[in-house]
């Protein structure tokens, strides 16, 4: 039960993140060679203007597109009525949104 | 079990590929931001978790997250191409691609931890 | 095929809405053969009570689909040699709609999604009118030509996964039927039928397994028009809803 709310929100969200995906597994390689730390995580994005609006676009992106993609599996693999889809949908979109605001706020603020 | 045979189509594989692939990376987001989150409070608690990435089944593990993510973003390119512009004929060359590239990625990915 | 086959080994699924199974049948082997042609020597010859459907045996009439060897296939223009494997032959009624009896499907829900996507014309002009004259360069009445030769066989919507997941998405046919409609300039239903078919069964639903194009037996490409509508919608909701 996918509309077109649903569907323009769920490409608009994934055209956002194509570029922030490239940029995060370049971030990844990059990142990894000396093996990870929190004082090397943290000293790239702490109080960092561009990596706050990096990653908090990228968490706002992914909440929406993760919700949606897992209304479609939760839809055409089990039969809920169109109110417990919804419900599910903003369930996983507002936790995600919390828990990745939370993320972004601990290694950038 | 037989599969279908409408199932073992080129582009149905790259279809379930992406299915997967989100799934699978839609689950690890919750720990992936717990884990970050742990900065907030407690470095420390961060860094002994960091610690773990040492081990060789860990970036095992990491480069088949890196793989998922490479996967589900070039399949989804593909897809949206397939939508937004002019239709191509040479879907499964795109699909095959999209699957080359991202070994590629994460592989590079692999290299660069060990 | 193998030359040396002199009778095929038929399994033709038998029973109806509460069930069945499989019957095994001999049929001598033909040159020249189509599947249709086995299932038709198989009720004159072995069981005069097989039920299936068929009408023009030339590939227009779009009656006779059915399951061949697990695919969908136009049975009066498939050629036995294609399918055969070994020297057997397994057919059943088509996937995703209900069984009337043996290999009789009962299409209402195909042909009521086909008007559920508005796949019905709606004209602009009565018989007092001029002819419109239409340019077969027109660009959309190029996109409309490329997808307009649908039989309604329903074999796209019986290979489509997404049907089988969601049985109120309206299927390959009916949205390929719409998207020659909104590419039809003499159509007076453009933005309604832009609504329906964005609705929650609408053309959002499709994952573009591309299974439609594939099984097509006129090498339609449903995605394809699919796409377009996707595109159409998301043009007209930017554009604020007013679309033509």
């Amino acid at each position: 039960m996918i509309g077109l709310r649903l569907y323009l929100a769920q490409r608009i969200s994934a055209m956002l993140m194509a570029p922030l995906v490239l940029g995060h597994i370049a971030t990844m390689i990059y990142a990894v060679q000396n093996g990870l730390s929190a004082a090397e995580i943290l000293e790239r994005t702490q109080g960092s203007f561009w990596w706050g609006a990096f990653y908090g676009l990228f968490v706002v992106a992914v909440s929406i597109h993760a919700a949606i993609g897992l209304r479609a599996i939760v839809c055409e693999t089990f039969s809920l009525t169109a109110r417990w889809l919804d419900l599910f949908t903003w369930a996983v979109g507002i936790l995600l949104l919390l828990l990745g605001a939370r993320a972004v706020a601990a290694v950038v603020l | 079990m037989m599969v279908a045979k409408h199932r073992r189509d080129t582009l149905r594989i790259a279809s379930l590929i992406h299915r997967v692939s989100g799934l699978a990376l839609a689950l690890f987001l919750p720990l992936h931001f717990y884990v970050l989150g742990l900065a907030l409070n407690d470095a420390a608690g961060l860094d002994a978790f960091l610690k773990w990435t040492d081990y060789p089944l860990v970036k095992f593990a990491e480069t088949v997250l890196v793989l998922l993510l490479s996967l589900h973003l070039f399949g989804g390119l593909r897809l949206l191409a397939l939508e937004f512009l002019p239709w191509s004929p040479r879907q499964k060359a795109y699909a095959a691609s999209a699957v080359a590239l991202s070994f590629f990625v994460s592989v590079g990915f692999f290299l660069s931890a060990v | 095929m193998d030359q040396a086959v002199e009778a095929l080994d038929v399994k033709v699924w038998r029973g109806n809405a509460k069930g069945g199974s499989y019957r095994s049948y001999e049929v001598p082997a033909q040159r020249s053969q189509t599947v249709l042609d086995v299932v038709t020597w198989i009720q004159q010859n072995a069981e005069p009570t097989l039920t299936y459907r068929f009408a023009c045996r030339v590939g227009m009439c779009g009656s006779c689909a059915m399951m061949v060897n697990g695919e969908p296939r136009w049975t009066c223009r498939t050629h036995v040699k294609k399918v055969l494997e070994g020297r057997h032959l397994e057919i059943a009624p088509l996937r995703n709609l209900p069984v009337i009896k043996d290999l009789a499907t009962d299409m209402t829900a195909f042909f009521d999604k086909w008007t559920g996507a508005e796949g019905v014309f709606h004209p602009t002009a009565s018989r007092a009118d001029a002819i419109a004259p239409i340019s077969p360069e027109d660009p959309a009445r190029v996109l409309a030509n490329e997808a307009i030769e649908c039989i309604n066989c329903a074999v796209c919507y019986s290979a489509c996964d997404t049907v089988t997941a969601n049985p109120d998405y309206l299927g390959p046919a009916a949205l390929n039927r719409a998207w020659t409609l909104q590419n039809d300039e003499r159509d007076g239903a453009h933005s309604r039928r832009l609504r329906t078919i964005s609705g929650g069964g609408g053309c959002f639903n499709c994952h573009s397994h591309q299974s439609c194009m594939t099984y097509c037996p006129n090498e339609l490409n449903p995605t394809a028009s699919i796409a377009g509508l996707k595109r159409l919608s998301a043009m007209s909701f930017f554009k604020g809803g007013r679309d033509r």
